[in-house]
């Protein structure tokens, strides 16, 4: 059964366990500038929002990738970026509209949340259930995925 | 491992930045942030030397676990000559500041000599300068920060800055990062503006790797993340009520001093504590707590998120203040609120926006506030002095004036701005300062907890609950339950305390974790993290180490064993109210012994048996 | 059903592979004129510094995916085409016939009208085949001219300098990129690559390249005149639609006119891509845009309704443009330029070399440059193409462009300010 990140804002408290997670995974450093999952601060309205990759079904990033580096994991349904593979041409950091793939100038490719293979650092991180890893039918993703058909080109009819 | 091994020495008087590596023999004795800092100090600066003259030097401090996934590890200290006591001073802020400038790649600042003019240093990893801030000077830290982050262009630049107060001499100015954290205490502001340096500003891109052991620290960290979340107060009080849980507590107990310390009690307590900020209003059904906050990388989360109440007199022309800002912690409420008769919520946030706007202690803030109230119940100060206002016990009109001159440093501000022992000298009552070694007491009144008052006399810089706070054994019965009211065993229990805090303030860590971790629970974790091995034993030796060098550094200061006293009111004058009741402070019959547990002569000096054992620096 | 495709670029590829998974027993056949399997143009710039080999720049990595796939690439040209027989004259000398055809044949360079532009040592930097006679023509210190700071001459400059070519950029534009980036920012890309050793020449044109004793002596307007060992011409593009022509598909500015439905004027005839002047998401109108993202999103529109033609109304895709200058990188989104009456947020960092410019409609975000960022810049394309009324959010956009993400945050989660 498919299973996906649900993040909750309300829980979160801006502590940042996650993008510590996320970097120490993936790039063997506790560093917040190279986490693949951001909390954005509202201060001034005192809100927190952890924010990643949902691996909407759109895929845009994949579908945009000229190289086919961007894959989806049947296991886990994340789209993950090959870096082999990835040139570094940066279109799929254009073309996704959540601005979830970035660039890394470092190492010439793109980075997105890959789901660490089925087991995401940042929910097992989070001390708040903020950022839980759920079955994917049950997750409040569906809003979002719904505004990303709404704005998907090729698919009204 | 997990120091960078770098720090950055900055001599203000030549304009110069300077990359050294960090003493690692003083590292592996002194751990980190709070004792590396304090070694550091002893060895290149003059004890004796004027606080705000360029002799004196301040240094930004991270732990080797600063930066890293152990829980609180977002630590910095600020550490240089108090220019309120004359002893070494150690603030201690939490934020995002202090894990950005581990981030960037440095253990430490130095900063030395003073500018000829204003400047603020800018770091961005291992780009480092010092900029002109003439633009800078007389805004408040709050405008230094937006000005800073405009210029920056990137919104994970951390700032900390001094505020208007600090430039006009107040001398318990803090440092403030991220706008609301503070390195609050003994003027370490005071210090940084008597340097003409206005702020650091930092972004660090280079992250915390390290680490001895990644494997043996990520379990390690994750395990004892988990007992903090098991843990009642870590997991639950502090979480949902934030400090703020001890208001109605200590109230009961009889710790709770009000009216500059004249009575144990405040009937107006639950009117300005947790349970209070929790309450929707009537104005707009909200309540004062939006949200709680967590510093870089604490997964306890006691910060407190909050507004003021738009329709309240303090903000009702200042949409400025409306949105949210950090909100009231237990020691800003006693002092500000408690201590000064005033149970007016949003009346306490206001001020406790301002002090964070403008850099000031709350806690010394309030206590002089308190002190400046009985001062004018007794006739000492007049409404000549204030230019009419009148400073009366409870009165929220006075507290929110006292707050904005002060920030300021206009009139009346300035008297108010050298802290109580000084406002108590110059107005002819120096018994009605609450301080010790010039520093005002915070939130618990040592008739009603004894072992505080051993705490605030002995604490290196001066009164004081962060060096041993022996409230969580006496109140909380952490680790054990003990009796507030008797003194027998409290010389050992702040000993043991004060050596386990310096330790904890020196790797990097929240002495807040203390409520359900000892250092059994921090050992493995640095261990895990650091290079040489880290037992518990180790811990304590460093803190005993680093609490005698702090002492040997104020004892050449001019210090005494007779500056560790408490002012006659805790000592004669009997609690008059509460289980405390007919009870005075029993300092007397714990200081010897503690003097003797530590080693120390009975005038409070070092022995050479002393130095030796913990190999202090000649 | 035999459904026949003409190019295998991104639109191609991707408009045969969508036929195959919503028909599988349809017949699908790429036509390509060039040897390679079909590969990304987009790859070109990262095998010129050898970042990756030649097979890195191919659109499909597994050797048999199209015949896995069970799609038929020919490499072969075609020469005309004859609606009313359903049928393709190929160069080969053989016919094609289709049900439904797609026209995704791409775009060639133009060759600007210079005297002396066919000398051998002009060359475009378009195909692998440019690519390698390019890498192999520069040795260290050869001085080159690079007609053109578009996106194709801006993309190949690291190639080029890290080559140890001594570079001159010739561009008639007053800036660099002027057809993707502002003043502003096509300036401080100007003032970037003049740090790093390249002589840019904007407001500058080619007049003449002419034969010198070892190499070409290129005249450049204001009596200028620079020696090469090499020319690349990179003077823009156009649409390779030569062999529609009496075939009465209507074409504009010479491209393929398409409808909603990604269809020519004339039936069963689509189109997709380069070649298509398809539907602007911004402006509504139809235009050529020339991009990657467009071009695959044109292949999926128009390979859906060649299946079943109605099924997919093409909502217009959102310009957008990404640029790897030297390191320095650009992107532009939608109304780049802004429009009459609306409202413009910049942020300029000279000395950073960095730059964002955001153009609303009332409180809509419509379009965006940026420079030297590389962080959630796609969630431009996201507030762009949501449409969403920002409110006081585009106050503090107008204060604080950086806030970008934290106005999507607060568009779709509801975070008031």
């Amino acid at each position: 059964m498919l299973r996906s990140l649900n993040i909750d804002p309300e829980k979160c408290t801006g502590c940042l366990q996650c993008e510590m997670a996320c970097s120490y995974e993936n790039e063997g450093v506790f560093n917040p500038a190279k986490s693949r999952i951001k909390v954005f601060t509202f201060h001034d309205e005192g809100r927190f929002v952890p924010y990643t990759c949902t691996q909407c079904d759109e895929a845009w990033c994949l579908h945009a990738c000229p190289v086919e580096a961007i894959k989806m994991n049947r296991e886990t349904g994340a789209m993950e970026v090959s870096d082999s593979v990835c040139v570094g041409c940066k279109v799929c950091t254009i073309a996704c509209p959540f601005g979830t793939v970035n660039y890394n100038q470092d190492t010439g490719k793109v980075v997105k949340c890959d789901l660490c293979g089925g087991d995401p650092k940042c929910a097992t991180a989070c001390p708040t259930d903020a950022i839980t890893y759920v079955d994917a039918n049950a997750t409040g993703l569906d809003k979002m995925r719904a505004w990303a058909a709404k704005t998907d080109n090729a698919a009204s009819a | 491992m997990s120091w960078t091994k770098k720090i950055l020495r900055v001599n203000l008087t030549e304009g110069s930045v300077n990359v050294e590596p960090l003493n690692m023999e003083w590292a592996s004795q002194y751990i980190g942030q709070r004792g590396l800092a304090t070694r550091y100090m002893f060895e290149e600066t003059d004890p004796q030397c004027d606080a705000l003259g360029p002799d004196n030097k301040l240094m930004f401090a991270t732990g080797p676990l600063t930066g890293t996934m152990a829980s609180t590890g977002g630590r910095y200290s600020v550490i240089t000559k108090s220019p309120l006591t004359g002893a070494i001073a150690c603030s201690n802020s939490g934020g995002f500041f202090g894990a950005e400038l581990k981030s960037a790649g440095w253990d430490m600042i130095i900063f030395e000599g003073k500018s000829p003019s204003p400047v603020m240093l800018n770091i961005i990893n291992d780009k480092v300068e010092l900029l002109p801030a003439d633009d800078l000077w007389g805004k408040s830290v709050w405008e230094t920060d937006k000005l800073i982050h405009e210029k920056a262009n990137d919104p994970q630049t951390r700032v900390a800055a001094v505020g208007r107060s600090a430039e006009a001499g107040c001398l318990y100015s803090a440092i403030i990062n991220d706008l609301h954290r503070a390195a609050g205490r003994s003027g370490v502001g005071t210090v940084m503006a008597s340097k003409n340096l206005k702020a650091v500003s930092v972004r660090g891109t280079k992250g915390v790797g390290n680490i001895k052991d990644p494997a043996r620290f990520l379990a390690s960290t994750s395990e004892q993340k988990q007992v903090l979340a098991e843990n009642a107060v870590t997991g639950q009080g502090l979480p949902a009520m934030g400090t703020q849980v001890l208001m109605n507590v200590i109230n009961e107990v009889g710790a709770l001093p009000s009216r500059n310390m004249q009575d144990v009690q405040f009937s107006e307590a639950n009117n300005i504590s947790a349970e209070a900020m929790l309450e929707p209003r009537e104005s707009d059904g909200k309540a004062n707590l939006t949200t709680n906050a967590a510093c870089f990388g604490c997964t306890i989360a006691c910060g407190r998120i909050s507004t003021i109440d738009k329709t309240h007199f303090s903000v009702e022309n200042k949409p400025e203040y409306w949105g949210n800002s950090g909100g009231l912690e237990y020691e800003a409420a006693w002092a500000m609120g408690a201590d000064t008769g005033v149970g007016d919520l949003d009346a306490l946030t206001y001020t406790n926006f301002i002090c964070n706007e403008d850099g000031m202690d709350p806690i010394t803030f309030g206590a002089t506030v308190a002190a400046a109230m009985e001062l004018f119940e007794k006739g000492a100060i007049t409404t000549e002095h204030t230019g009419g206002m009148e400073l009366k016990f409870g009165s929220a009109e006075a507290l929110t004036w006292c707050v904005d001159v002060v920030a300021t440093g206009e009139g009346f501000g300035a008297d108010l701005g050298l802290g109580s022992k000084r406002l108590c000298e110059k107005f002819g009552d120096p018994d009605l300062s609450m301080t010790v070694k010039g520093q005002e007491f915070p939130a618990y009144d040592p008739r009603g907890i004894q072992g505080m008052g051993l705490t605030y006399a002995t604490s290196n810089r001066g009164a004081c609950h962060l060096r041993s706070y022996t409230v969580a054994s006496e109140v909380l019965g952490i680790p054990e339950k003990t009796d507030p009211l008797v003194t027998d065993g409290k010389a050992g229990l702040v000993k043991a305390f004060q050596d386990a805090t310096a330790a904890v303030d020196s790797m990097g860590l929240c002495v807040f974790t203390t409520f359900a971790w000892t250092l059994d629970n921090m050992a493995p974790q640095i261990d895990a993290a650091c290079e040489g091995d880290w037992t518990v034993d180790r811990l304590l030796e460093a803190g005993e180490r680093i609490w005698n060098l702090e002492r040997e550094y104020n004892n050449r200061a001019g210090l005494t064993g007779a500056d560790d006293t408490l002012p006659p009111r805790l000592l004669k004058d009997a609690a008059k109210t509460g289980p405390a009741e007919g009870k005075v402070c029993g300092l007397d019959e714990m200081l010897p012994e503690y003097y003797g547990l530590r080693g120390w002569t009975t005038d409070g000096q070092l022995t050479d048996d002393v130095r030796q054992k913990f190999s202090l620096p000649a | 059903m035999k459904h026949v495709i003409v190019g295998a670029g991104p639109a191609g590829v991707v408009a045969a592979e969508t036929i195959r998974k919503l028909d599988p027993s349809a017949e699908v056949t790429i036509i390509g004129n060039e040897p390679e399997p079909p590969y990304s143009r987009m790859a070109i710039p990262y095998l010129l510094i050898d970042n990756i080999e030649e097979e890195g720049t191919y659109l499909r990595k597994e050797e048999t995916h199209f015949s896995d796939s069970a799609i038929n690439v020919v490499v072969d040209t075609v020469v005309s085409v004859d609606p009313g027989a359903h049928s393709l004259a190929l160069g080969s000398g053989k016919n094609m016939e289709y049900d439904k055809l797609l026209i995704a044949s791409g775009s060639t360079p133009i060759s600007p009208p210079i005297p002396g532009i066919d000398n051998p040592r002009v060359t475009s930097c378009w195909t692998l085949d440019d690519a390698r006679k390019i890498t192999s023509g520069i040795k260290p210190g050869a001085p080159v001219v690079l007609i053109g700071a578009g996106f194709i001459g801006c993309i190949i400059l690291e190639a080029l300098v890290s080559a140890g070519a001594n570079l001159t950029v010739v561009e008639m534009g007053n800036r660099m990129v002027p057809r993707m980036l502002d003043e502003t920012c096509g300036t401080l890309l100007e003032k970037w690559c003049k740090e790093k050793g390249v002589n840019v020449m904007t407001s500058s044109q080619v007049e003449a390249i002419e034969d010198a004793s070892d190499n070409v002596r290129v005249k450049i307007s204001g009596n200028r005149e620079v020696e090469a060992e090499l020319v690349i011409s990179a003077a823009g593009v156009r649409a390779n639609a030569g062999f529609l022509e009496g075939s009465g598909v209507e074409m504009s500015n010479g491209a393929v006119v398409i409808d909603e439905y990604m269809c020519s004027s004339v039936a069963d005839i689509y189109a997709a891509g380069d070649v298509a002047c398809g539907r602007d998401f911004s402006t509504g109108e139809y235009s050529v845009q020339a991009i990657q993202p467009t071009a695959v999103d044109h292949g999926r529109a128009a390979a859906s309704n060649m299946v079943d033609h109605g099924a997919v109304r093409h909502q217009g895709s959102v310009l957008m443009n990404v640029l790897d200058t030297m390191g320095l990188i650009s992107a532009s989104y939608g109304q780049w330029e802004g429009i009459k009456g609306g409202d413009t947020a910049t942020l300029v960092d000279k000395d950073n070399f960095r730059y964002l410019q955001l153009q609303f409609d009332g409180d809509r975000l419509i379009g965006a440059n940026t420079l030297g960022m590389t962080q959630h810049i796609g969630v431009l394309r996201g507030l762009v193409q949501g449409r969403f009324h920002l409110g006081n959010w585009k106050n503090r956009l107008m204060d604080n462009p950086l806030l970008v993400m934290e106005a999507y945050l607060a568009a779709t989660q509801g975070i008031q300010a």
